[in-house]
């Protein structure tokens, strides 16, 4: 029963959540701005607005370009499902591989960046060849970071990875510190935070993920959106949960559950908070840094693999 | 192209005139809570503005920019700017239309998903403005695509765009044309 | 019945129907058509026979050996020796030679009265037979002639369209390096012949301990570069990018499918099973050109905009995770690992079979992509799926296969190989585990830049707008031709979904050779298909992702539709474009999109531009006629490799040059003076 329970949480709690995660990094950083701006659960309000508008498609679009946002939006739904959100305990075995849900999130790149270039547009084409750039840049990185976690512990699901990790905290110290901060800048690529794009830019010239959905409209573009919140939040529960698991709860004991509800929390602010401060203190790379940033990222990973005894 | 001359013809292009006396005197924080109340119920929530620039002498542009500043912050109020007319639920355009921003503005007012209003700012954007008699102006918006609601000034201060786009907000009100 | 088909007398039919289709259809090459059904019907129920014969001698237990013993030479010998990895290759052959065939039967209507039909259906099914020949032959130089007829019967199908110049050049540049590879795979077998006295693969296997280990080492670098040179490995490889595009597209399907996996299977039959026991770093230099392989491979394909180029050096980036897997496993073995080992070998079996099944549907979607648009050129395509939808539809799958997206194959035996390099990661010592630490980091770049290729490929081939008026002609294919895609693209699917079952077969393969004979799997498989590695380290499920995804993008599609806002509508409008019309110039190009990944690996890829203007006033610089940018990419290979040794070769045959006088008492000196060496050795 209550893994059952579980099992919905985990299919919603992405999804519900994640909206709200934009909104926090939005107003924290109005504030470093010294502006109010908007309510934090602004996010929803668009795009609940945005499912109640009509559609413009273009005429050179396909049927790729129809279809891409429901396949983006639904393998966030199944790998937010395959990674450990709240508690560790449940055990699945057959989409939690670290390979399985890197390759997913995969698909869900290969169909957005098909979608830009879709409908013919020169935003959406150079939108697409820098975020497949990008993303083939930071795949390595990405892989070998979980897979630093995956050879400390001994297995690469990603459920008895949060699990177990903690207890092998103290020897393998160095490895994890090290695979992390080559996570962290991984994530900030996939999710298209500063330094390797402005997700708040009106310039297509400098424009990375948002070119791609410039020609969406209504509905597709809601769940483009919504889509690339789940990422972010994906990518945030993976750093959150896998390299920090304090927290999570290891047992259907309803005090342990609330704790882990309240840690999570705790940390999903800490880490939307790091990416305000960077979005507000840094500028973005010029474009042909980015790859010395991915490169840093994998070879500190390699290193970290190096590291573990 | 008849279907858009009718449109045009049959938009109503209301002029919306305030009392000085009133804008003078409201904070700009009241009308933003009234405004914000009206998003709500007329766009659950969240208003996306697309601002065309069709040949304006960007003074316009400077007090729409201002908007977003730390001072007005109109985003505090369910509004933002966007990147894209597809984006959009508001064209917002300025300047007197030149020749070559005709085709512009008719595309980006295509490419605008419905429900969408057109707002036009500035004298320019309205008759032409200075430019009036032009050669290479069409003499305002109107003439090229439907408008549904016009805002005075030369330029119209951001307080004054905000208290007209309340206005805006309040006939669309009364109407419920909005997009519930 | 089934006794009888599983057994020399099955196989022996089995070239028999390519043999008939090779040399009847010379009877009937007057009559196009005719010819065309003839070799089309013979090479199908050739294939048909050999995915039976396949199925029926893998139930048998034993290994089938026979001979054909009515040859007078002592060496030669035919002899046959067909056990379950001979028996997995010809299934591969066959299944693959199957679809090509079909999708022949309706490609090769447009060479009608230009080619002789009769060649090549002649070449095509001799061509087959070479490879069935090849992986079945048991005896050294019997291999050879099999090899030979491989190599020169795909020799006379590249240069088959002669009328294009730059085939005739591929042709010949193939024919060098295919006889470069056979001379060192004949010094290799003359040495093994010099310590073992035997060319019968059995007999070397038998008494491989007599040969010293140098020896052995020299035999391994002289394999695999003859075996390499096939197989497409860096930088043994300058022939198969030039020489695949050249060849009609079902054989060019059939080329890079299964001909230069026919090196794999040398190398494997080789390193894994005749010379056994070997050396730890014959498995780590194989992980380090595996790596190489891949990542040269794929980076290469992101520079070309010739489609069927860009495949081929696909093919190369293929073979080298291919490599990455078998490399693993030879370490392995040699480190006396043999579960690990196993795991390895099945990964690079899997991704022979899926790299076979998803790059021939590729070339063949290529191909029948050229056949509307007469040219190779991306830059001329585009916006074809409104015009060929089911070709694209297929191309897409193919695509996402090659990329190791879930749930199709590709993605489940590039997993296996993954976890073969991290199981040496975790359980191998310091240097050999930062070998396997590069391997999987090539691997996972790989899979990221392969990833972006085909997101290129796809989208400027079949999205957006035509770029020239060659498309705007084009029809959806013949139906052999869909049928022979769409048979490979299922298949392509299939594969992934019934993962589990594939490798317990192919564990069954390794089981039946003698190093894995008493092996226990690494990997543990459930009947629902739910591949679990090493205890619990990873677990993949191919269904169950199938289903996952599939169901929750059907939610999601429904619930979007049908639940938020019903009453929707959709307009269809013109591409936003600020105001400009859009042109086919405007879109992104394939040299476009590849151009930022070109000039961050611009240390590997070397490109080079060339800008030229053309002015309308040579004294006002302001307005340029017209402009031209030429990117070009440079070989690192032909650069640092083949361009000294082709100046070495130049030189010394300068110097050679000075003996020849022309007097013809000097070269009567000459002939004595060897005879004197030669007698003097003798002695």
């Amino acid at each position: 029963m209550t893994t059952i329970f579980f099992w919905i949480i985990q299919l919603i709690l992405v999804p519900a959540l994640s909206p709200l995660g934009i909104g926090v990094i939005r107003k924290l950083k109005a504030k470093f701005q010294n502006r109010q701006g908007a309510n934090i659960f602004q996010p929803y309000k668009d795009l609940w607005k945005l499912f109640h508008k009509d559609e413009v498609i273009s005429t050179d679009a396909s049927w790729i370009f129809r279809y891409a946002p429901f396949i983006v939006f639904a393998v966030t739904i199944v790998v937010g499902f395959s990674i450990p959100l709240l508690v560790s305990f449940i055990s699945n075995t057959v989409t939690s591989d670290i390979l399985v849900v890197v390759y997913m999130l995969s698909i869900g790149t290969f169909f957005l960046a098909l979608a830009g270039m879709d409908t013919g547009s020169a935003f959406g084409g150079f939108g697409s060849s820098r975020e497949m750039t990008i993303f083939a840049l930071a795949e390595g990185g990405l892989i070998f970071s979980l897979l630093t976690l995956g050879l400390i512990i001994g297995t690469t699901n990603l459920f008895e990875i949060s699990g177990t990790i903690s207890s092998s905290y103290s020897q393998s110290f160095l490895p994890i510190l090290l695979s992390f901060s080559g996570f962290f800048i991984v994530l900030l690529s996939e999710t298209a935070h500063f330094p390797f794009d402005n997700p708040a830019t009106h310039l297509e010239l400098t424009m990375i993920h948002e070119a791609m959905i410039l020609e969406y409209s209504g509905k597709r573009l809601a769940l483009m959106e919504w889509a690339s919140a789940n990422k972010l939040l994906i990518f945030i529960s993976l750093g959150a949960n896998l390299f920090f698991p304090w927290g999570i709860a290891h047992s259907t004991d309803i005090k342990a559950i609330l704790v882990s509800i309240i840690v999570f929390a705790v940390k999903l602010f800490i880490f939307y908070g790091a990416i305000a401060v960077i979005e507000s203190s840094i500028a973005k790379f010029r474009f042909f840094r980015l790859p010395d940033l991915l490169m840093i990222s994998f070879i500190l990973n390699g290193i970290a693999i190096g590291l573990i005894l | 192209m008849l279907k858009l001359l009718l449109k045009i013809f049959s938009t109503p292009k209301n002029i919306i005139f305030i009392n000085p006396d009133y804008y003078n005197q409201i904070e700009i924080i009241t009308i933003g809570e009234k405004i914000q109340d009206k998003v709500k119920r007329l766009f659950r929530g969240s208003l996306a503005i697309r601002q065309v620039d069709a040949g304006s002498d960007n003074a316009c542009e400077q007090e729409l920019v201002a908007l977003s500043n730390a001072f007005y912050d109109i985003e505090r109020f369910g509004i933002h700017f966007v990147a894209s007319p597809k984006h959009a639920d508001m064209l917002m355009v300025t300047g007197p239309v030149t020749r070559n921003m005709v085709e512009a503005v008719k595309r980006a007012y295509d490419a605008t998903p419905d429900p969408k209003i057109v707002v036009v700012v500035g004298d320019d954007a309205i008759n032409g403005g200075i430019y009036n008699g032009s050669y290479a102006t069409q003499d305002g918006v109107n003439n090229i695509i439907p408008v549904d609601y016009q805002i005075l000034g030369d330029p119209p201060s951001p307080k004054i765009i905000l208290c007209h786009l309340l206005h805006i907000l309040e006939i669309l009100d009364c109407k419920s044309l909005g997009l519930k | 019945m089934i006794d009888s088909v599983a057994s020399s007398i099955g196989f022996i039919v089995l070239l028999f129907f390519f043999g008939v289709g090779a040399m009847s259809v010379l009877i009937f090459r007057k009559d196009d058509k005719l010819a065309n059904m003839w070799s089309s019907f013979f090479a199908i129920a050739g294939s048909i026979w050999g995915l039976f014969f396949a199925i029926l001698t893998w139930a048998s237990p034993n290994t089938i050996f026979f001979t054909v013993d009515s040859f007078a030479f002592p060496l030669l010998s035919i002899f046959f020796c067909i056990d379950k990895l001979s028996i997995f290759f010809i299934f591969v052959i066959s299944l693959i030679a199957l679809f090509c065939s079909i999708y022949g039967i309706g490609y090769v209507k447009h060479f009608y009265e230009k080619y002789s039909i009769g060649a090549l259906g002649f070449f095509y099914n001799l061509f087959i037979i070479g490879m069935l020949l090849v992986v079945t032959a048991a005896n050294g130089l019997f291999f050879l002639i099999a090899w030979e007829i491989m190599s020169v019967a795909s020799y006379f199908l590249v240069v088959y369209d002669r009328n294009d110049r730059n085939n005739v050049n591929a042709g010949f540049l193939y024919l060098v390096m295919t006889h470069i590879g056979t001379v060192f795979i004949i010094f290799s077998f003359l040495l093994i012949y010099k310590f073992t006295g035997s060319f019968d693969f059995e007999t070397i296997k038998s008494s491989v301990v007599v040969i010293p280990s140098s020896i052995k080492n020299i035999i391994f670098v002289m394999l695999i570069i003859g075996f390499g040179t096939k197989a497409g490995i860096v930088p043994f490889h300058i022939w198969l990018p030039s020489a695949h595009p050249a060849a009609p597209s079902h054989v060019s399907g059939l080329m890079s499918g299964v001909m230069i996996k026919t090196g794999v299977y040398m190398m494997i039959r080789f390193f894994l099973y005749i010379l056994q026991p070997v050396p730890v770093w014959w498995g780590l230099v194989l992980l380090v050109i595996g790596s190489i392989s891949s990542i040269i491979g794929v980076l290469y394909a992101l520079t070309e905009h010739d489609i069927k180029r860009l495949l081929a050096y696909h093919s190369i980036e293929n073979i080298g995770i291919i490599l990455l897997g078998f490399g693993s496993a030879l370490t392995f073995l040699s480190l006396n690992m043999p579960s690990l080992a196993l795991l390895g070998f099945v990964a690079a079996l899997f991704h022979t079979l899926n790299h076979a099944t998803f790059k021939s549907l590729l070339f063949l979607s290529a191909g029948s992509v050229i056949n509307e648009t007469h040219t190779r050129n991306m830059e001329e395509y585009g916006g074809l799926i409104k015009y060929m939808p089911e070709t694209a539809a297929f191309f897409l799958i193919g695509s996402m296969a090659i990329s190791a997206l879930p749930p199709f194959n590709g993605f489940f035996s590039e997993w296996l190989t993954f976890q073969s390099l991290f199981q040496g990661i975790a359980a191998l010592d310091f240097s050999a585990k930062w070998i396997f630490i590069v391997s999987a980091g090539a691997l996972a770049f790989t899979g990221g830049l392969a990833l972006a290729c085909f997101v290129k490929v796809f989208g400027v081939t079949f999205l957006a707008r035509p770029r020239s008026q060659k498309v705007v002609h084009a029809k959806e294919s013949l139906l052999s031709l869909r049928l022979g895609m769409g048979a490979l693209a299922i298949l392509s699917l299939l594969f992934g979904i019934f993962s589990g079952s594939i490798t317990s077969v192919l564990e069954k393969v390794g089981h039946d050779i003698g190093v894995f004979r008493y092996t226990s799997s690494f990997l543990s498989i459930s009947s629902n298909q739910h591949i679990v590695s090493g205890g619990n380290f990873a677990s993949v499920s191919a269904p169950a992702i199938a289903v996952f995804l599939i169901a929750v993008f059907i939610i999601v599609l429904f619930a979007t539709k049908y639940v938020v806002h019903k009453n929707q509508k959709i307009r269809m409008g013109a591409t936003w474009d600020c105001g400009t019309d859009l042109t086919p110039r405007m879109e992104i190009t394939a040299t476009g999109f590849a151009r930022s990944i070109i000039t961050i690996f611009k240390g590997v890829l070397k490109p080079s531009i060339q800008h030229e203007i053309e002015y309308n006033d040579a004294e006002s610089r302001y307005l340029p006629k017209s402009r031209t940018v030429t990117l070009n990419i440079n070989d690192i290979y032909r650069i640092y490799l083949y361009e000294p040794l082709n100046k070495i070769f130049t030189i010394l045959s300068e110097r050679a040059k000075g003996i020849q006088i022309g007097n013809i008492n000097v070269y009567i000196l000459y002939i004595f003076m060897a005879l004197f060496v030669a007698l003097i050795l003798m002695i």
